[in-house]
């Protein structure tokens, strides 16, 4: 049991080598792809039911007992966003199969892609469970290297520059993130964050302020809090949609988890933190606004994906068990929804062979499955009852109801974020989907692997996203129980002495 | 060796203090430029200076690696080594996929300057119609050659 949690990490790192070893054999590399996200999956689901029932389950790497060791830790926060992280993954790896993008399409077979894609499971993993400052900074690593080779891997003039946005930006805050690290551990001389969360409360206000302040700008970068956002939507569109729908399900959560985490254990707050607040605000209405500016689908989505970034920060700048509690859930609803979205618009491209909205239309009539597949999502990311996002977001609202003036006024720009959302996908629908089918855009390069403009899609490919969509709306459908696993997490996160006797072996 | 300890008596020296800071402002300095190669330089000063900042906070220079039979007061504390050491191979991955990504940026596009955004220039247009107009704005998918042009046209 206490090995437990190294699994999450170990099998996608062994797979990722197994699939260099068989890179001949492309039905070898796929088998083993997804044979080992679906261990994973299940491994998750174990840990989730574990720390559920007992509280955080540890283990110590090497025999090392904790502060001095490296430990992984999956609590209830941990293990749920693992489970749905997994999922999602495990679906885009679906789609990416059935597209074709991982083996070149119609021209020959590539080592990198599925590789890389464990590589970076096995980061996001790590990222989750990683018990410690250091180690988080290495899992971020891990997971941010796999993500430059799968957004620069089609050697486009497009690819190239979004990569380089998207590699210099990660590159500043993963050396602000190291630099972080020095400074805590200069003030406090330990990594472990479980030791961290008693010995940081015992420095000078001050400092403790710029320490916080330093990883919150950190994973501000990392989870493109507004004004930290600019790369997120000049980078994510230009990758192949199976690729965009991973780094906007799974990348930017787990930045968002790591804000959580650090913020939670090592700087709680008494009441809401308001800094936190105005970035929630900030992030809301520039994404929303952002979104309404739009012509390209997947920019489009990237602006949305950046302002509902903003309402789980909403979620932690209240700073109380609800709060927090409902931050957890809308975290484990935007993996699934904004990945769900990003898969539908690959889809819609495929069928049209544009990303411009002007030049769609009609889709309604030429391919009703889309529409029900679009229109499932898009309500839920708005919020609609009685859909998961409608769930997650009353949570947050009667949070921030609760807890004073502040909170409240941020709640009312909750709601208005909530209905540009809905414009700005109205928008879409009455674009691509209403109006008389507009002509298919001939592919640009047929030779390359990404093929577009075509009615035939392989049908693995609607089954994944209608997998995420069935997932999503499972979200919705087990709400009651999910929330009281998310109320937990919430109680948790404030009380933080279960995570502490868990890791250390005793009480403060 | 307690937290409070640390904090009120600093062990880091101020030639080195000083280095640090040069380094890091050097860094950003260079980040800050269009020019692939030189953000490449830029990461590569800044990842020294964060190097060196964790191998300041170890405690004060001239201490013995953590080898032999001396006593344990008088080792360097390994943890910061070791971070620092983790931290050096990460940076040196990481600048040469940059070298990669500048190399195959001068073969595509024939220079390693980070391109504008096509579509942001488009809705800038929309409210400022005398914006440099995209020069590939019939096709946004592959704007090959062309980006060489309007990135001249926005520079004048």
């Amino acid at each position: 049991m206490t090995a437990l949690p190294t699994l999450p990490v170990l099998l996608p790192i062994l797979g990722a080598a197994l699939t260099v070893v068989v890179g001949a054999s492309v039905a070898a590399q796929r088998i083993i792809a997804l044979t080992t996200l679906s261990a994973v999956a299940t491994v998750a689901a174990v840990l989730l039911a574990a720390a559920d029932r007992s509280g955080p389950v540890v283990a110590a790497l090497g025999g090392w007992a904790p502060p001095v060791g490296i430990a992984l830790v999956a609590d209830r926060l941990s293990a749920l966003l693992l489970l749905v992280s997994t999922l999602v993954a495990l679906a885009v790896l679906v789609y990416a199969i059935s597209q074709r993008i991982a083996d070149y399409g119609r021209r020959m077979a590539s080592s990198t892609f599925y590789p890389m894609y464990l590589v970076l499971s096995a980061g996001v993993s790590l990222a989750y469970l990683s018990g410690d400052l250091f180690t988080l900074f290495v899992s971020f690593e891990i997971m941010l290297t796999a993500s430059y080779v799968l957004i620069t891997r089609r050697t486009t003039t497009q690819t190239i520059r979004a990569g380089m946005t998207y590699v210099t930006v990660s590159l500043l805050s993963s050396l602000l993130f190291l630099t972080a690290v020095g400074m805590v551990y200069a003030a406090t001389a330990t990594v472990n964050l479980a030791d961290l969360s008693e010995r940081v409360a015992t420095l000078p206000p001050g400092l403790r302020t710029v320490l916080a302040l330093m990883l919150m700008v950190v994973f501000g970068i990392k989870a493109a809090m507004v004004p930290l956002h600019f790369w997120l939507p000049d980078s994510y569109p230009n990758a192949p949609a199976p690729v965009t729908a991973l780094f906007a399900g799974l990348l930017t959560k787990v930045s968002f988890y790591a804000m959580v985490r650090t913020q939670t254990l090592l700087f709680p707050h008494d009441g809401p933190w308001t800094l936190m607040l105005w970035f929630a605000v900030a992030t809301m209405l520039v994404g929303a606004l952002g979104a309404l500016a739009q012509n390209d689908i997947n920019r489009l989505l990237s602006f949305l994906l950046v302002s509902h970034i903003g309402f789980m920060l909403f979620g932690l700048g209240v700073f109380d068990a609800r709060g927090l509690s409902g931050a957890t859930l809308y975290a484990a609803h935007h993996i699934t929804v904004l990945a769900t979205l990003f898969l539908v618009s690959g889809l819609i491209v495929r069928r049209t062979g544009t990303v411009a909205l002007d030049r769609m239309g009609g889709l309604l009539r030429t391919s009703p499955a889309l529409a029900v597949l679009f229109a499932i999502p898009a309500l839920t990311l708005a919020g609609i009852p009685p859909t998961a996002g409608f769930v997650a977001k009353l949570q947050l609202l009667q949070a921030g109801a609760e807890a004073g003036p502040g909170p409240v006024a941020v709640a009312a720009v909750v709601i208005v974020a909530s209905f540009l959302t809905l414009y700005a996908l109205a928008r879409v629908w009455v674009r691509v989907f209403w109006g008389k089918p507009a002509p298919t855009v001939e592919d640009p390069d047929p030779d390359d692997e990404l093929e577009v403009g075509t009615a035939r899609t392989p049908w693995p490919m609607y089954a994944a996203t209608a997998g995420l969509v069935v997932v999503s709306l499972a979200i919705a459908a087990f709400a009651g129980p999910l929330s009281g696993v998310t109320g937990r997490v919430g109680e948790d996160l404030l009380a933080r002495d279960g995570y502490r006797v868990a890791v250390l072996g005793s009480a403060p | 060796m307690t937290p409070g300890d640390l904090v009120d008596a600093p062990t880091v020296n101020l030639v080195m203090a000083l280095t640090v800071g040069v380094l890091y402002s050097v860094g950003f300095y260079l980040m800050l430029h269009r020019s692939l190669m030189r953000v490449l330089i830029g990461v590569v000063v800044l990842g020294h200076g964060t190097n060196l900042l964790l191998q300041l906070v170890g405690g004060p220079p001239a201490r013995v690696p953590i080898v032999g039979n001396s006593p344990p007061e008088t080792f360097a504390d390994p943890l910061p080594q070791a971070l620092a050491l983790t931290a050096v191979v990460i940076t040196f991955a990481l600048t040469t996929f940059l070298l990669a990504l500048g190399y195959r940026s001068f073969t595509l596009i024939g220079h390693d300057e980070v391109q504008d955004d096509l579509e942001d220039r488009r809705i800038a247009r929309i409210k400022h119609p005398a914006a440099p107009l995209p020069t590939t704005g019939d096709d946004d998918r592959d704007s090959g050659d062309d980006d060489r042009d309007s990135g001249d046209e926005e520079a004048r």
